[in-house]
């Protein structure tokens, strides 16, 4: 029952468990035998597969390393006993101190278990060489009593065979020894941890640089060639233009936010993609920041449609657009300065603005405002009322420490989304009201 | 009168391009691609604006204006920048540079920008009046100066529809007022800009000289 063992040996030899358990207590009982054969076997026999069917036999299943390790000492102690047996016994002032440091060497040598076994002496992944030896937390026992039970053992083996005077003799020749040793091999072994420690840093550090290739290659290269085999300067300048942006999150980047998407980030989003997909430069502002919430996504939603109307009627290679967080409202405005119309003239069938952008807005509580006059441009006012404002805290803005916006890097997969995936983006371009001259 | 005008970016190209857009309207008296030139060459050249990178090596355009500004105090800077971090523009600004317009800007407005600061004026482009909406959207905890530490609604008001993409004209006429008016109203943001103590400004100014 201990370790599965009886078990185990009587499914190897078809026989009930309990007369092989029987027969361990009754060998045990004869000078122990039962007992040594019982470890041996636990740590020699293979731990069977637990799916095997059978009742598992422990839920100790020693690593092949502490077994063989454990075997060999048991083989050793077997050895010992039958000398002492048949009187070849060369005294007791030798035998337990060589116990005593032998348990005390394995200890220290036995690769522990999983994370600690990967960290010993891995000098490479460690601040300084004495760091190595302490550095992994659970090892530390294991080496304190390691290095106790072998201290141990020249005690006892030094307290047996002289006299304390002598012993004190002895050890004082032992620290000369072992600090000459020190002297000579120490500053070997300390040019080799600092040359791992020195690799590993330009390890990192290259890791770096392929990181940063990487992306360079993945975008500013790309873009490149795309311009270079670019005919038209309009869509140059789009790629160069989107480029420019998203080489500007990376490297001026705001950190990701951890619990959403901000409102900065998903507005240059915006910006970037309508950039792309419809090659106008959008050059957008936003003044705060906070989360999204369905009603800010309802407003970057409409946002996005106002620019795309501006894009398409206007006539217009730049549309502004500003965002203003507030405690308790955001306004934006979309605008350009081209065509114009006269909202009144607009036909009662021409859905576009009405559907996308008034009735979305209105939906979350907020109001739409258009501004336009046939030549003098338009500019479309989108206002919306922050009723989670209280609970979901103050923009970062009004938060303090820091009224820049912070946040993030725009995605970079959004930047660089294709013409199509834009388009599949952006929600289906309205019916709209604005005539095209 | 012709305004003299001193080009200061590290890269080659810029400066050309820029030099080849202003030449039929500004007299272009020199340009320079590292900070030392640029300092050298403004001591000799005296030009009225100097158009001047942010991002440059050792020190950028903040060590260019540290460097001239109480020499010559004559000479006017536009910010000119790829840069879309609010702190060194904030930081050049509040070094002296009377204006920041991004590379992207069109040639012709480049061109009205030089007037402008040639003229005395301040020149905010959208993305700028947005970083000053953002710096002052807090209320300071102890104003040293409430006239300087906070902007007038008026300003306000003018700073936004800048941020909104309304040209200095169309501004004076939503608001009724002249473009002289909404000149004096963003010089004024300008003046605080430089000027206030405010915790948050000062720190963008240490953080960037540090740099």
């Amino acid at each position: 029952m201990l370790a599965g063992v009886a078990g185990g040996v009587a499914e190897h030899l078809g026989l009930d468990p309990f007369v092989v358990r029987l027969a361990f207590i009754v060998l045990s009982l004869a000078a122990g035998f039962g007992v040594v054969a019982y470890m041996l076997l636990w740590v020699l026999a293979p731990a069977e597969p637990i799916d095997a069917g059978v009742a598992p036999t422990s839920g100790h299943v020693p690593r092949p390393a502490a077994r063989e390790l454990l075997g060999g000492g048991l083989l050793v102690a077997g050895v010992l006993i039958i000398l002492w047996f048949s009187g070849l016994w060369f005294g007791e002032s030798i035998a337990w101190p060589v116990t005593l440091a032998a348990i005390g060497f394995a200890i220290l040598w036995a690769r522990g278990s999983g994370e600690e076994g990967r960290g010993r002496l891995d000098l490479a992944s460690i601040g300084t060489p004495l760091e190595a030896l302490l550095r992994t937390r659970e090892s530390r026992p294991r080496l304190i009593a390691g290095a106790l039970l072998i201290l141990g053992g020249m005690v006892v083996f030094l307290a047996a065979t002289t006299t304390l005077a002598t012993a004190a003799n002895v050890v004082l020749a032992v620290i000369v020894t072992a600090g000459g040793l020190a002297l000579l091999a120490g500053p070997w072994l300390w040019r080799l941890a600092s040359e791992l420690i020195e690799e590993r840093t330009s390890r990192i550090r290259t890791q770096a640089r392929a990181e940063m290739a990487a992306h360079l290659h993945d975008s500013v290269l790309q873009t490149l060639a795309l311009i270079q085999r670019s005919k038209e300067p309009r869509e140059m300048a789009t790629l160069a233009r989107t480029q420019e942006r998203d080489l500007r999150a990376w490297l001026y980047g705001r950190a990701p936010s951890v619990h959403g998407v901000r409102l900065h980030d998903a507005i240059d989003a915006m910006a970037g993609r309508l950039e792309l997909a419809h090659q106008v430069k959008v050059e957008a502002v936003v003044v705060g920041d906070v989360e999204l919430d369905d009603d800010l996504r309802a407003l970057v939603a409409a946002c996005n449609e106002a620019v795309l109307n501006a894009a398409k009627h206007a006539g217009v290679a730049e549309v502004s657009v500003y965002v203003e967080v507030e405690d308790d409202q955001v306004n934006a405005f979309v605008r350009d300065g081209g065509a114009g119309f006269d909202p009144a003239a607009v036909p009662g069938d021409r859905r576009g603005i009405a559907d996308s952008i008034v009735q979305r807005m209105e939906r979350h509580g907020g109001t739409v405002e258009i501004r336009s006059r046939p030549g003098a441009g338009t500019e479309v006012h989108l206002h919306l009322p922050r009723r989670g404002a209280a609970r979901a805290g103050s923009p970062v803005a009004v938060s303090g420490a820091s009224p820049m916006p912070v946040s993030a890097a725009v995605p970079t997969s959004a930047a660089t989304a294709t013409p199509a995936g834009a388009a599949a983006a952006a929600p289906a371009p309205p019916a709209t009201p604005e005539p095209s001259t | 009168m012709t305004v003299r005008v001193f080009i200061v970016d590290d890269h080659e190209l810029f400066r050309s391009g820029v030099r080849s857009e202003l030449q039929a309207d500004l007299e272009i008296v020199g340009d320079a691609g590292t900070v030392a030139e640029a300092i050298a060459g403004i001591r000799e050249s005296r030009p009225d604006v100097v158009l001047l990178d942010v991002h440059m090596p050792s020190g950028g355009g903040l060590a260019v204006i540290e460097a001239i500004r109480a020499e010559l105090p004559d000479v006017r800077f536009l910010a000119l920048s790829v840069s879309d971090a609010a702190d060194d523009v904030i930081g050049v600004i509040r070094a002296g540079a009377r204006g920041y317009v991004t590379k992207s800007i069109s040639p012709e407005e480049l061109q009205a920008a030089v007037r402008r600061i040639h003229d005395g004026d301040a020149v905010f482009s959208p993305r700028l009046a947005g970083f000053v909406l953002d710096a002052f959207a807090t209320e300071p905890a102890q104003p040293i100066d409430p006239e300087l530490d906070q902007l007038s609604p008026r300003e306000r008001e003018v700073l936004r529809y800048i941020a909104r993409g309304y040209t200095y004209k169309e501004v004076g006429g939503e608001l009724g007022i002249s473009v002289k008016t909404v000149e004096t109203h963003v010089s004024a943001v300008l003046r605080k800009l430089q000027l206030s103590s405010r915790y948050e400004l000062s720190r963008w100014a240490a953080d960037h000289s540090i740099v």
